[in-house]
């Protein structure tokens, strides 16, 4: 239950030992939490006659690895998602403008594969295209069978869709991590777009998806999978198509939200419970993304917060969400996009080794997901696969900016509210401050061009909308 | 004791008049807006007989305590002149008068607000004066304070402060303000008073009246002892020691004299006849008062730096193969208009050209930067109306809460919701539905009085994309089309100005 203890007891030692008392209390304060691990410090220092359970959470066990039963080839439970890199800004690349951050990429990957984690997922899209890139700069710092390299053919817009133009995606990759071999390769996003459509066009028609497979022959691609948002009728026909393709792997979004709910968050979206269980019977591999919703998971409404830490106080929000998706056996890898080094090392001791929740957590977390659902938050994962738009409007932005005062109760239905002073100025100053005035929501001008990029199936106009209208109403005061 | 009492006012007065122009959120304008109204300009244009009745019979009472006490312009002298001091004890002496000059002056006001030239009589208001300098080189400085709170206070979780753009509206505006804190900060490090009895209309006009004002400094011949100390510390060089007489048409009533006489030879009282007239000093020639102008160190402050935009210009079009950043976006532009657009509340160009005095008070408060300074002759320094930063908010009836002059009279939201100060028209080349054959509906969605439908381009082909159909009738001006349209960076859709403003 509480495999980050180490981690805690060296916060407490680093800020001075304090306090011999407070085992064993359920107080929430950061005052607390660090009297609480440095009581266990000093137990596990000073008295090693101690044989407190503790003591034998406090040593730090090694990442939990899955085998793929293909090669036999030992993966780490915890994958490294590239696609929320750190800028130079200190937020994550996607943000903003500001470049990738190298140096702690570097130092992340460092640490990364100093702790176990092996699989290394990127895209050719990914932060403004530099996301190969940078991952291929840290990772051939390192001995080449020390690493996978997951990446993926990316030809979603139609000037791509030639197989000239899908080959050339393949190949630079190939170019960029300097290696004769992919060892995860992807089909990208299938049933995006206008889904079945789309997938004929980008890989079938061109003949893409029959090369893709003569190189998994000649051993250029060691497996062959694809990632799937959206149209759930091109999920079952891939896989109806298994005995001919023989996947290796399939990429999909689970976390407790969507275990039952994503059909009712996303337009139309398969629930990840219909999902994993066509993979469980076929036996196929499981990466999982987006464990975290984009963040929805760890920052989440106080309520739920309080749901949580009183099962576990000393567990962070978001290592509830990785121990869910580590808990089902056939998951290969769960992928998060760390843009801190903190998201990592707490991932790590997350998974370090992993405690598969027990039938009494899976029932909470059931219900939290009961409760959650009820939030009428819009299902934006940061992805940023709407970005950039031709408009300049941080998309992105603008909804998270609206989902975080969802969460905190700051959505009002009318100036009647008892908060509404407050919380009119809490959306309007907080909505300046997060998006600039040029980038808000009030310049959409419907054009449409972010629909078929967006993986959950958001309809990103009218949300706009909706948006920019709550904001209209609260500046003239006429909710 | 006197002294101290006129010190406390007035240095009450200026910080509140600092404070109503520098404070951009509009939130102590409710309380300090008087500070304005009782102007004697403003007040004069606002047929505001009760504060100019007022100030009238005030300086035949106590001679021009007006401008040592609530004129901001005569307040930010005596701050320079003090600053000035510290170091080295320069002091005043007794200079004749300036009459012609004045009287010159004061004509060319008058003729200037007779026939209209408002910006003429902008110029020479001193409150307008002091509103320009503490508008256009103050605010700025605290905007960005304000700015840099925010970020504190985002990091706080607190939403105390929230961020303003810090931009350059005007750069005739800027430079009147730096030539005004020049010439007059140059004028009142050296000389004092000068430039309120040399210059200034309203000096003049207060100095007609105080000639005759019942109580004023006196000198007691007797007890003087000619150690000049009265004329070391006068400001306005109006103490003639060698015939005994002070000149009640230059003394602001500062009461340095008074306060600094070692044998009380002077007091603050009412004339007897041996003080009754003073003296026109007619003896040296005028001598040219503007001697003094120039040498004002011009550096540019880079206010815009907190605001400015990437002004680098890039089509719109963008790469979608990548995920993630963001497209430039091209600052707008503010179209040349034939006719400009006036607040709501100005009522018509004739009457906000007649009574504006350029003191920029509505421009600092103007929430969405939609008010600044026009550069056009004769309303030069008068506001007027651009959209390329914000619009005019219908909420908003800041502007006419603030004016003092009456240019922009107060309204009520639901007078502002049917008031019409411009009209939109819309450009067929600008329009996206055209360049780029997709429909937008941002100028219809966001007009706050529907007076805009969307309508298909080819009317024979309803699914041709859709082009905004303005209803002037029904448009009031307020711009949100033109700020939100999406063409960059001339809008395809901008407001042209009314000459008199209509009800709709």
């Amino acid at each position: 239950m509480n495999e980050r203890e180490s981690g805690q007891n060296r916060l407490a030692q680093e800020s001075g030992n304090q306090g011999g008392k407070g085992r064993r209390k359920t107080g929430l304060s950061r005052r607390h939490f660090l009297q609480v691990a440095g009581a266990g410090a000093i137990g596990a220092g000073l008295a090693g006659c101690d044989t407190d359970e503790r003591k034998v959470k406090e040593v730090r066990g090694s990442m939990t690895m899955r085998v793929n039963p293909k090669r036999g080839e030992k993966v780490s439970l915890l994958g490294f998602g590239m696609m929320r890199l750190p800028s130079v800004g200190g937020r994550s690349a996607r943000e903003g403008n500001e470049p990738i951050d190298q140096d702690m990429v570097n130092k992340m990957v460092d640490y990364a594969i100093a702790h176990g984690v092996n699989y290394f997922d990127t895209a050719p899209p990914y932060c403004k295209g530099k996301s190969e890139e940078a991952t291929a700069r840290a990772l051939l710092r390192h001995p080449r069978d020390k690493y996978f390299i997951a990446t993926k053919l990316s030809n979603f817009v139609p000037s791509t869709w030639s197989r000239e133009a899908s080959l050339q995606i393949y190949r630079n990759s190939l170019r960029l991590f300097v290696t004769d071999h992919i060892d995860y390769l992807l089909l990208h996003g299938v049933g995006m777009g206008n889904g079945m459509p789309d997938y004929e066009k980008r890989f079938l028609d061109n003949g893409v998806l029959d090369f893709l497979l003569e190189e998994r022959e000649r051993g250029h691609v060691r497996n062959l999978g694809f990632s799937y948002h959206g149209d759930i009728a091109v999920f079952d026909r891939l896989l109806a198509e298994h005995d001919k393709y023989h996947w290796d792997f399939v990429q999909i979004q689970l976390n407790y939200l969507d275990w039952k709910y994503a059909g009712r968050i996303k337009a139309f979206n398969s629930s990840a419970s219909y999902l994993y269980g066509e993979l469980d019977k076929r036996g196929i591999p499981v990466v999982v993304m987006e464990p975290l919703l984009g963040g929805r998971l760890s920052n989440v409404p106080n309520n739920i917060a309080a749901m949580l830490k009183q099962a576990a106080p000393e567990d962070s929000i978001a290592s509830w969400a990785f121990r869910y998706a580590g808990s089902f056996p056939r998951v290969l890898t769960v992928l998060s996009g760390m843009s801190r080094f903190e998201h990592l090392e707490e991932n790590i001791r997350t998974y370090s080794p992993l405690q598969p929740l027990s039938d009494r957590e899976m029932a909470l977390l059931e219900k939290v997901a009961d409760r959650m659902i009820r939030y009428d938050t819009i299902p934006c994962n940061a992805c940023d696969y709407c970005m950039p738009c031709p408009y300049g409007i941080d998309i992105p932005g603008c909804i998270l900016h609206y989902n975080k005062c969802l969460n905190e109760d700051l959505i009002l239905k009318s100036v009647r509210d008892k908060n509404y002073r407050e919380a009119r100025r809490a959306y309007l100053v907080g909505y300046d401050r997060s998006v600039p005035r040029l980038r808000q929501a009030s310049h959409c001008t419907g054009c449409g061009q972010c629909v078929p990029h967006c993986p959950q199936r958001i309809d990103i106009p009218a949300q706009l909308r909706r948006i920019d209208a709550y904001v209209e109403k609260l500046k003239q005061d006429r909710l | 004791m006197l002294k101290k009492i006129r010190l406390t006012l007035a240095v009450l007065a200026l910080l509140c008049l600092t404070a109503l122009f520098l404070d951009f959120t509009g939130s102590v304008q409710p309380y300090l807006g008087f500070w304005a109204r009782i102007q004697l300009v403003p007040a004069l244009l606002a047929a505001n007989f009760v504060a100019v009745l007022g100030l009238a019979l005030a300086t035949l009472v106590l001679g021009r305590g007006y401008c040592s006490i609530l004129c901001p312009l005569g307040l930010f002298q005596d701050v320079v002149a003090r600053l000035a001091r510290l170091r080295g004890k320069r002091s005043y002496s007794f200079a004749p008068a300036h009459t012609a000059l004045r009287l010159c002056v004061l004509a060319l006001f008058v003729l200037a607000l007779v026939l209209g030239a408002g910006s003429l009589a902008a110029l020479l208001d001193p409150y307008a004066s002091f509103g320009r300098m503490a508008n256009a080189l103050l605010q700025p400085l605290v905007q960005l304070l304000n700015n840099g709170l925010s970020l504190l206070a985002d990091r706080l979780d607190s939403y105390a402060f929230a961020p303003v753009d810090v931009w350059l509206n005007s750069v005739p505006l800027l430079v009147i303000a730096l030539l005004t804190l020049g010439i007059v900060g140059f004028l009142a490090a050296r000389h004092g008073r000068l430039y309120c009895n040399a210059i200034c209309p309203v000096g003049t006009m207060l100095g007609l009246l105080s000639r005759f004002a019942f109580f004023r400094p006196l000198l007691d011949e007797t007890k003087c002892v000619n150690c000049r100390r009265c004329v070391r510390f006068c400001k306005s060089g109006c103490i003639d020691l060698e015939h005994k007489r002070i000149d009640a048409s230059r003394c602001v009533v500062c009461l340095n004299c008074v306060d600094t006489c070692p044998t009380g030879a002077l007091a603050f009282g009412h004339a007897g006849k041996e003080a009754r007239v003073a003296v026109q000093a007619k003896t040296a020639g005028t001598r040219a008062a503007s001697k003094g102008r120039g040498s004002a160190s011009c550096t540019r402050r880079d206010f815009v730096k907190g605001s400015a935009l990437a002004a680098v210009a890039a089509p719109l079009g963008t790469d979608k193969a990548i995920d993630g950043g963001f497209a430039k976006i091209v600052p707008k532009t503010n179209p040349v208009r034939a006719t400009a657009i006036v607040p709501p509340g100005a009522q018509s160009h004739a009457n906000f050209a007649a009574h504006c005095t350029g003191c920029q008070l509505c421009v600092s408060v103007c929430p969405t930067a939609v008010l600044r300074s026009a550069t056009g002759l004769l309303t030069f320094l008068q506001p007027e109306m651009g959209y390329e930063r914000g619009y005019c908010r219908p909420e908003c009836t800041r502007c006419g809460e603030v004016c003092p002059t009456g240019a922009i009279h107060p309204i009520t939201r639901a007078q502002k919701s049917a008031l019409q100060i411009g009209r939109a028209v819309w450009k067929r080349d600008l329009c996206v539905a055209v360049t780029s054959g997709h429909s937008c509906d941002n100028c219809a969605r966001h007009c706050p009085v529907e007076a805009i439908t969307m309508v298909a381009l080819d009317p024979q082909k309803p699914d041709s994309p859709k082009i905004p159909a303005v209803n002037e009738s029904r448009c009031t001006g307020c711009g949100a089309c033109e700020n939100l349209c999406p063409a960059r960076p001339l809008s395809a859709i901008h407001v042209e100005g009314v000459l008199v403003h209509a009800e709709i």
